[in-house]
C-alpha cells in the first residue's frame, strides 16, 4: 500500500493547470507546424503563422494561449494499491484547480447552475473528474481545460446496427460541416463508438488525449481514421472556416464492445490547441 | 490578401463601406467587450427601456470574455469567442447604430440583413491566437457589469488590432466564398 497525501494532490494539480493552459504539448506543436505546409489559402497560411506564434509566446511567458481556458476535465487513474491521506481526494482535485486558476491568472469560466442561475463560482470549480481503478500503487492525474466554442460543436446519435460503417463516417462528417468555423479549426476530431450514450461520449472525450500522430492499433480502425481525415479536409472549410485545405489536424477514434442493438457515436471536437497535461504519483 | 487597412474608432458610414470581405484591417481606438451574459443584459435593459451603459453608435463590440492580467499586462489573453451565440442579439444592437463585431465562426441570416439594412461590419479575429492579440491592447477597464466577471462590459483600448473582414456590409461572406474555393 503507497501513501499518498492530499496536500500533494493539490499541488500536483495546481501545477498541471497552469501548464496545459500555457504549454501546448509538443507533439500537437509538431502536428500542427507539419499541416502548415499543406494549406494553400493565403488565409490559412497567416493563421497557421499566427497559432504557432501565439503557441510559443504563451509558452514563453506562461501565458494562457487562449482567454478560454475551459471547464477543468480531469482524468484520475489511481492503483488499487494507492491510500489517499489527509483529507478527500475530490476536495484536493478542486483545491488544486482553484489554486492553479488563481495562480495561472488563468480565466474563471464555470457557472453554478446550467439554466436557472448562471452564476460564475470565480474559481473554475468544481471540475468534472472521471476516476478509475486499477492495478498498481501509481496515481495518474491528467488535465484537459475544455473550451466551450469547440465543446459545442460536439454530438451524439445512436445509430442502428443496420446503419454500419456507412452511418457511422456520414453522421461524423455532418457534425465536422455543420460546426464549420465555430471549433476554431483546424481541429482535432474525438470519435467514440460503441459501449453506451455515456461510454461513447467518454470515449470521444479521452480520443482527443492520444498523442498526436499516433493511430489507432486496429488496423480497420486505422483505416477509418485515415478516410475520414481526407474527407474532412476535402470540405473547404479550412483554418477558422475562411476557406483552406487544413480543416483537421487528426482524427482519433476509440471503439468498446457494445450492445446487439445499438451503435452509439459520439463526436467531441477540440480545436487546434489540443491542451492536455499529465503527471504520474 | 492585398494591404491591411488601418481604421480608427468611432466608425462612419464611409469607412464602413470600404471595408470588403477579405480585406485584412488594423483597428486603433476603443472598442467595448461584450459577451453572452453582457448581451442578454443589454438587450433586457432596451425591453426594460432602461438606459444603456454603454454608446453603443458607430462603435464595435469585441465578442471576449478576457483572461486575468498578469502583474504589468494591460490584459490577459484575448481572443474571439463563438459570434454564434451573440446572433440573438446582434440585429437589435446593429439597429441602435452599432457598426463593427469582432469575433470567430459564421453569423446567421438575421444577423447579416441587419448589417446589410443599417451598414455594419462582421470581422474575425483568430481564435486560439489569444496571447498575440492581448499585445495590441493598451488599456482595459471594466465599465458595466462588473458582477459577470469575464464576462463584463470591458472599454479597451487597442492599437492596431489584426482582423480580417469575414462579411461585409453588402452581404459578402468569406465563409461561404472561402469553403466553395477550397470544397472538393
Amino acid at each position: 500500500m503507497k501513501e499518498i497525501a492530499i496536500n500533494k494532490i493539490v499541488e500536483t494539480v495546481r501545477e498541471l493547470c497552469i501548464n496545459a493552459a500555457c504549454d501546448l504539448p509538443q507533439d500537437v506543436e509538431e502536428l500542427i507546424k507539419n499541416n502548415q505546409a499543406q494549406e494553400e489559402s493565403e488565409f490559412g497560411k497567416y493563421i497557421f503563422a499566427q497559432i504557432i506564434d501565439n503557441v510559443q509566446l504563451a509558452r514563453r511567458e506562461t501565458q494562457a494561449m487562449c482567454q478560454d481556458t475551459g471547464i477543468t476535465v480531469v482524468y484520475v487513474e489511481m492503483g488499487q494499491d494507492v491510500h489517499i491521506t489527509g483529507g478527500s481526494l475530490v476536495d484536493a482535485i478542486n483545491e488544486g484547480v482553484r489554486q492553479g486558476y488563481k495562480d495561472g491568472y488563468l480565466r474563471k469560466s464555470v457557472v453554478n447552475d446550467p439554466v436557472f442561475l448562471r452564476k460564475n463560482t470565480g474559481d473554475n470549480t468544481p471540475a468534472v473528474i472521471h476516476m478509475e481503478i486499477v492495478p498498481g500503487d501509481k496515481l495518474k492525474i491528467m488535465i484537459v481545460p475544455k473550451g466551450a466554442g469547440s465543446e459545442n460543436m460536439g454530438a451524439l446519435k445512436m445509430l442502428k446496427p443496420s446503419d454500419g460503417i456507412e452511418g457511422v463516417k456520414e453522421f461524423i462528417l455532418k457534425t465536422v460541416r455543420e460546426a464549420g468555423g465555430n471549433p476554431c479549426p483546424p481541429v482535432v476530431v474525438g470519435v467514440g463508438i460503441g459501449g453506451t450514450m455515456e461510454k461513447a461520449t467518454i470515449l470521444a472525450k479521452k480520443a482527443l488525449t492520444r498523442k498526436a500522430g499516433e493511430y489507432n492499433p486496429d488496423s480497420n480502425y486505422r483505416a477509418l481514421e485515415e478516410e475520414l481525415l481526407e474527407k474532412i479536409n476535402r470540405l473547404g472549410i479550412g483554418p477558422q472556416g475562411l476557406g483552406g485545405r487544413v480543416t483537421a489536424l487528426a482524427v482519433h477514434i476509440e471503439a468498446f464492445p457494445t450492445h446487439i442493438a445499438t451503435l452509439p457515436v459520439a463526436v467531441n471536437l477540440n480545436c487546434h490547441a489540443s491542451r492536455h497535461s499529465e503527471a504520474i504519483l | 490578401m492585398a494591404g491591411i487597412k488601418k481604421i480608427t474608432t468611432p466608425l462612419t458610414a464611409d469607412e464602413i463601406k470600404d471595408l470588403q470581405a477579405g480585406d485584412r484591417v488594423a483597428i486603433t481606438g476603443v472598442i467595448y467587450t461584450g459577451r453572452d451574459a453582457a448581451h442578454k443584459n443589454l438587450v433586457n435593459a432596451l425591453k426594460e427601456g432602461k438606459a444603456l451603459p454603454i454608446e453603443l453608435k458607430n462603435q464595435i463590440i469585441y465578442y471576449v470574455g478576457p483572461a486575468p492580467a498578469k502583474p504589468g499586462q494591460a490584459i490577459g489573453s484575448c481572443g474571439p469567442t463563438t459570434s454564434g451565440r451573440m446572433d440573438a442579439y446582434a440585429p437589435t444592437l446593429i439597429e441602435l447604430g452599432l457598426k463593427g463585431m469582432i469575433g470567430k465562426g459564421p453569423r446567421n441570416g438575421k444577423v447579416i440583413e441587419a448589417m446589410k439594412k443599417y451598414g455594419a461590419v462582421y470581422l474575425a479575429a483568430i481564435g486560439g491566437a489569444a496571447a498575440v492579440i492581448a499585445r495590441s491592447v493598451k488599456k482595459a477597464e471594466v465599465v458595466a457589469y462588473p458582477e459577470l466577471g469575464p464576462e463584463a462590459v470591458y472599454r479597451l483600448e487597442v492599437e492596431d488590432f489584426p482582423c480580417i473582414v469575414a462579411i461585409d456590409c453588402e452581404g459578402n461572406n468569406l465563409y461561404e466564398r472561402g469553403v466553395e474555393e477550397y470544397s472538393i
